[in-house]
């Protein structure tokens, strides 16, 4: 079954034909996939045989505008239909049998109804390299993946391309590596490249760990092959013929289509021995990592893929001279990946026009928290915060403020409004406290305590600190016990000094990143919102009414009208009180300020 | 001819030093007297970068790095004290305590502990933190060795040692981050694990988190049981460390003032365990004699070393034809003061309190094992007291063992040879073995044997000898990673000895896991094992008798009580069997 160049590109020929017919594409990522995506699939397959519609009706990978899921695509009229449900699919197959749409599952902006999904103020702003064939094509078919010039890249490199050419390319683009620290992907595959050793190998970290991130994940669900196609040409361009993609078990769609994908290329011979006719061997395995965050530190990565315990090792040695098993390995993230075939189709010139000075091409982030449109988006680098938030993502919901910005995950730091404007790329998010990470961009709008904010994010880390160095596993175990006294109002003002006596050592002493970044949403709250801090220590006080310990809720007696609505809906039996004998009281011992009653009160007589 | 390595030229603190490629910073910091702090570096053993006390500056490199694993590199200028590493040090070593069992006064290692030295270094005064305690666990289940999470600093020394020296693996880092903890696997006790009980953990450890299990109270009840008749026997290492507890200098030999200390503590005798280290050899030598003759299991392995013994039934249950019969020593010197003695002195066993003073934890499961106990039921040995032990004992009772007389052990079991004085080292059993061997065999002897090491293995040292007219090749091995690949050899065939000595602790029982312990800088600059050994081998120069077989009390012994080596009543009396030990079950 393996192919010849001329076998591939017949089956591009072929297959390319079918982009020209009507195709019903269905997002069967995990998002859409949780609201029910795979049985409207199968329901549209059912309707469409049924009714003896020429249609194809197929999965394919994530949109982007997770919000509004599940999402259909009509091909080639890039129809969009969001929200859809089961039931819908008979009327979806009909109309397009007619030749007409399902207006009521078309989005509308401004009165209008949106006919192609590109012309959605969600898409207008963005560019999606990395994300090209996600919505377009059905990641679980490699014909498909061809007929858009898949494994052309890999061809262009095995018949006519000297492994320099290749890193020289890569460096050229001047990509830097997608998952967090930004290091000249292109330097990585030169310096593992003129490493010396029969054995190199190839590695792809999937182990996406930042919370709310899922710009890798959807890259595997949407778009494997080009993952496997960049590890190939990485193997050519360093000398290795082993690849291994360490990715999360939590993540059973992307290992799936992983799997499915690795097979077909190697019974396509795109994989395996002598690929395309030539003397290239590469090989890929998964390595399913158990879903611990510093399993996406490089080194810990690596010793985990070995069977070791999941911890960093001190570098040097490099994993370009010393990586897994000891060997010269290389290093990338998915996102990283997901973009070398383009740069080696349309050169590395090409893909270093997108972009700014120093930071190159696209990056991917997925947007969450307190925003209209949550969702994965790729917009160019130097795009700014404000566009992202506010042109992209639809703006902050229920007609609050944007308070802040959190990027680079529990690494990262949070943004504050004055920096709205700040183009997004390595450096810039750098020098105001934050990083680009690997991509995760939360949210938070004005009724966020950033205390708070910076107790969660610290709680994460003392979670998922290896523990294997003092600063790391017993720094953040302290700086979380000083964040929780002082959200409980028992701080004292000399913590905040100590906060930062403690982020100072823990980032100049730490092991691996993760302990030398922990501090950074403690610090960046404390830089741009300092005064929510001394509010809580000296004032015991919490504007937003987040730290439950620091709020009170009451119920104004002018106000209630003693209807015992409140009663009846406190889960905690916390309001005393009979209906019509006087206004109703919380008993405070017994309240857990969850707030219910705030909500549930028709008089707005309760407040925080 | 061994081609020059390339050497390296860097600057540390403002002097020049040079040092072979592939040198660390710390290595190159140590040659030129520099004490960069560490508490979890061991050289080649938990090079792991874990505790971050030996960071450094490096011109030109971003953030502090590890001194211990980051190399030496042409041209580097490093700094080791700047005020600002000063203070973040300072800082590791606050956040270190706080979650700490700060319980000094009453810790084993207090004045002894890395830990403690380092924040007299750092003068820290008070504590900054306090927050939650990581999870104290006690598990003192073991007859050897008790470990306390709470005093544990996660430093990785002794799960390093346990599997990169001694191959058993009993121990591991378990969960994550501030709950991280070694432990053992299923969160047994370590006594159910593969644990052999050496203690090569406890004299690794900075600080108290691993002790020896302490019978000292029960010593010091016998001690003043007016109904006890209390012996002790000394083994052969202890005589070559136990000055150091009492500030003398490292391999200075004590044996006439240990005894004296002993006997002013108020034991009614003092014997030597060398004696019964020579009637090892007169059994073991007779035992390989009548192997070789008989065409019985070769490879024969010596079996005194108790951690071995336990590693071979845990790992090697197929493989314990291998191990020479013979008890230990301590088990024979036992096994003849609760009958030859006690017979000869007409006192009941039963009344007899024996105390072994050993540079070793495991001996202290060995004592208790039911193979080794007499007829009457009796253990041979009552009480395994540790060199550690015996020095905190003295001190208490204001014994300065330096300021103590030369005196002799006491009759009739206190003479030995110098082949039993070298048991305290490694390749010492195999050397008296070898003293005696041939004389037993045919009158012969055999010279002075080299030993070589083999490739790419220190450890593992090689001899060719002649005995009747034949080649043999024989083994010395110490660390159990070591003679877990011996084993390996012999189990699949390729093995390609007669006669193997196993040692579990490297260097022998003078690295025992009993021993006064040595911070591991000093242990940089001074090859303690070494001095200790030269010390034994003095003892042996010194000796009247060299050779088992010369020794007066054991021709006595034989031709009044034991009868013939190997003979019937021997054989009763000083061999043993072993037995298959099962890990891990409940």
């Amino acid at each position: 079954m393996q192919k010849t160049s001329k076998e591939l590109r017949d089956i591009r020929a072929k297959t390319k034909l079918i982009f020209e017919k009507t195709r019903i594409m269905i997002c069967c990522g995990t998002g859409c996939t949780s609201s029910k995506s795979d049985k409207i699939l199968e329901e549209l397959q059912k309707k469409s045989k049924e009714l003896g519609a020429n249609v194809i009706v197929e999965k394919t990978g994530c949109f982007g505008f997770c919000a509004k899921g599940p999402i259909i695509v009509i091909e080639p009229d890039q129809t969009f239909y969001e929200m859809v449900n089961i039931e819908d699919s008979e009327e979806i197959i009909k109309a397009v049998m007619n030749g007409t749409k399902v207006e009521r599952l078309m989005p509308e902006e401004d009165d209008k109804f949106i006919q192609k999904w590109h012309e959605l103020n969600f898409y207008k702003k963005q560019k999606r390299l990395a994300l090209r064939n996600c919505g377009y094509i059905n990641p679980e078919d490699i014909d498909e993946y061809i007929a858009v010039d898949g494994y052309l890249a890999l061809e262009k490199v095995l018949t006519g391309m000297s492994s320099d050419k290749v890193i020289n390319e890569v460096i050229k683009s001047g990509i830097r590596g997608r998952g967090g620290a930004g290091f000249p992907t292109g330097k990585k595959w030169q310096f593992t490249s003129s490493a010396q050793n029969d054995i190199k190998y190839v590695c792809c970290n999937a182990d996406e760990g930042d919370p709310g991130a899922f710009m890798d994940r959807s890259i595997l669900e949407g778009d494997p092959h080009s993952v496997i196609e960049a590890m190939a040409i990485a193997g050519f361009a360093i000398g290795s013929n082993q690849g291994y993609i360490y990715v999360r078990a939590e993540y059973p769609i992307a290992v799936q289509r992983l799997n499915i994908a690795i097979k077909q290329a190697t019974e396509y011979g795109l994989l395996g021995t002598n690929i395309l006719s030539t003397n290239f061997d590469f090989n890929i395995e998964l390595r399913l990592g158990a879903g611990a965050f510093v399993c996406g530190e490089e080194t810990a990565l690596m010793n985990s893929i070995e069977g070791k315990r999941g911890e960093p090792r001190p570098r040097p040695p490099f994993p370009a001279f010393k990586g897994l098993f000891g060997k010269p390995t290389l290093l990338n993230n998915v996102e990283t990946y997901a973009n070398i075939c383009q740069i080696i189709l349309n050169g590395g010139d090409w893909y270093a026009k997108v972009g700014t000075e120093s930071s190159k091409g696209t990056k991917v982030f997925a947007l969450g928290g307190n925003i209209n449109n949550v969702g994965l988006v790729e917009v160019p680098m130097g795009t700014t915060l404000r566009e992202i938030v506010f042109d992209i993502g639809g703006g902050i919901p229920e007609g609050k403020n944007f308070k802040a910005a959190q990027t680079g995950g529990p690494s990262g730091g949070c943004i504050p409004t004055e920096h709205l404007d700040i183009p997004i790329d390595y450096e810039s998010l750098t020098s105001i406290g934050s990083m680009m990470g690997s991509g995760g961009l939360i949210v938070m709008d004005d009724s966020k305590c950033m205390v708070n904010i910076a107790k969660f994010f610290l709680e994460f880390t003392v979670d998922e600190s290896c523990g294997k160095c003092p600063t790391c596993r017993i720094g953040t175990k302290r700086m979380l016990e000083i964040l929780t006294r002082i959200t409980e109002g028992k701080g004292k003002i000399e913590d905040i000094e100590r906060l930062e006596k403690l982020s100072k050592v823990m980032k100049s002493a730490s092991l691996c990143g993760l302990g030398q970044t922990a501090s950074n949403p403690v610090m960046s709250t404390l830089r741009y919102f300092r005064e929510e801090y001394i509010d809580h220590i000296e004032n015991k006080r919490c504007a937003t009414g987040q730290c439950k310990t620091l709020t009170k809720v009451l119920i104004d007696p002018e106000k209630c009208k003693q209807c015992g609505i409140c009663q009846k809906n406190c889960p905690y039996n916390a309001i005393k009180g009979e209906v019509r004998k006087g206004p109703f009281e919380i008993d405070q011992s017994k309240c857990v300020k969850c707030k219910v009653c705030i909500t549930k009160c028709p008089f707005k007589a309760i407040n925080n | 001819m061994e081609i020059a390595k390339k050497m390296i030229n860097l600057t540390i603190d403002g002097k020049n030093v040079s040092v072979v490629e592939g040198s660390s910073i710390l290595d190159a910091a140590r040659k030129i007297d520099i004490d960069i702090p560490t508490l979890c570096f061991l050289k080649e053993i938990n090079e792991v970068g874990n505790c971050r006390m030996c960071l450094v500056e490096i011109d030109g490199v971003k953030g502090y790095k590890t001194s211990c694993v980051y190399p030496a590199e042409e041209g580097m200028n490093v700094k080791t004290n700047t005020k600002d590493l000063i203070e973040t040090k300072r800082e590791i070593l606050q956040l270190i305590l706080s979650a700490h069992d700060k319980k000094c006064l009453s810790c084993v290692r207090n004045t002894n502990c890395t830990l403690q030295d380092l924040c007299k270094k750092f003068e820290i005064e008070d504590y900054d933190y306090d927050g939650e305690m990581p999870e104290a666990i006690l598990d003192d289940a073991s007859e050897c060795i008790v470990r306390n999470t709470a005093k544990c600093i996660l430093c990785g020394r002794c799960v390093s040692v346990c599997k990169n020296v001694q191959g058993v693996s009993a121990i591991s880092v378990m969960n994550r981050g501030y709950k991280s903890r070694v432990g053992v696997a299923l969160g047994m006790s370590i006594k159910k694990s593969t644990c052999v009980g050496c203690g090569q953990c406890i004299i690794h450890c900075p600080v108290g988190a691993l002790t020896e299990k302490s019978n000292v109270k029960q010593l010091k009840e016998a001690l003043v049981d007016p109904k006890k008749h209390v012996v002790i026997q000394t083994a052969p290492s202890v005589r070559a460390s136990i000055g150091e507890e009492f500030g003398m200098p490292i391999g200075s030999l004590v044996t006439g003032k240990m005894v004296t200390s002993l006997r002013k503590m108020g034991f009614d005798k003092i014997f030597d365990t060398d004696l019964g280290a020579d009637i090892t050899i007169m059994e073991e030598a007779t035992e390989f004699i009548s192997r070789l003759k008989n065409g019985g299991t070769l490879p024969m392995i010596t079996s005194c070393s108790s951690g071995w013994i336990t590693f071979a039934e845990k790992f090697y249950p197929d493989q314990l034809k291998d191990l020479s019969t013979v008890k230990s020593p301590m088990e024979i010197l036992g096994t003849l003061i609760k009958t030859y003695y006690a017979d000869k002195m007409n006192i009941d066993p039963k009344d007899i309190y024996s105390v072994a003073l050993m540079p070793c934890s495991a001996k202290k499961a060995e004592i208790i094992r039911e193979e080794l106990k007499l007829d009457n039921g009796l253990q041979a040995v009552d009480n395994v007291v540790t060199t550690r032990e015996m020095a905190r004992l003295l001190k208490e009772s204001n014994i300065d063992l330096a300021m103590c007389e030369d005196s002799e052990f006491d009759a009739p079991l206190g003479i030995a040879t110098g082949a039993g004085h070298i048991f305290g080292a490694t390749g010492g059993v195999m050397e008296a073995a070898l003293r005696s061997v041939s004389y037993l065999l045919d009158g012969t002897e055999i010279g002075k044997v080299e030993f070589k090491s083999v490739i790419g293995n220190n450890n593992i040292k090689e001899a060719d000898i002649e005995i009747a007219g034949k080649i043999h090749k024989i083994a010395v091995v110490q660390g159990l990673l070591s003679v877990s690949k011996v084993l390996d050899e012999i189990k699949n065939g390729t093995s390609k000895y007669s006669f193997i000595e196993a040692m579990t602790c490297p260097g022998g029982c003078v690295n025992g896991g009993g021993q006064p312990l040595v911070d591991e800088y000093k242990a940089s600059k001074i090859d303690y094992k070494a001095l200790r050994t030269k010390a034994l081998y003095n003892a042996d120069k010194e000796a009247e008798f060299k050779k088992s077989h010369e020794n007066p009390s054991v021709k006595e012994l034989y031709k009044n009580f034991l009868g013939e080596p190997n003979g019937k009543k021997s054989h009763e009396l000083l061999h043993t069997k072993y037995n298959k030990q099962d890990t891990y079950v409940d």
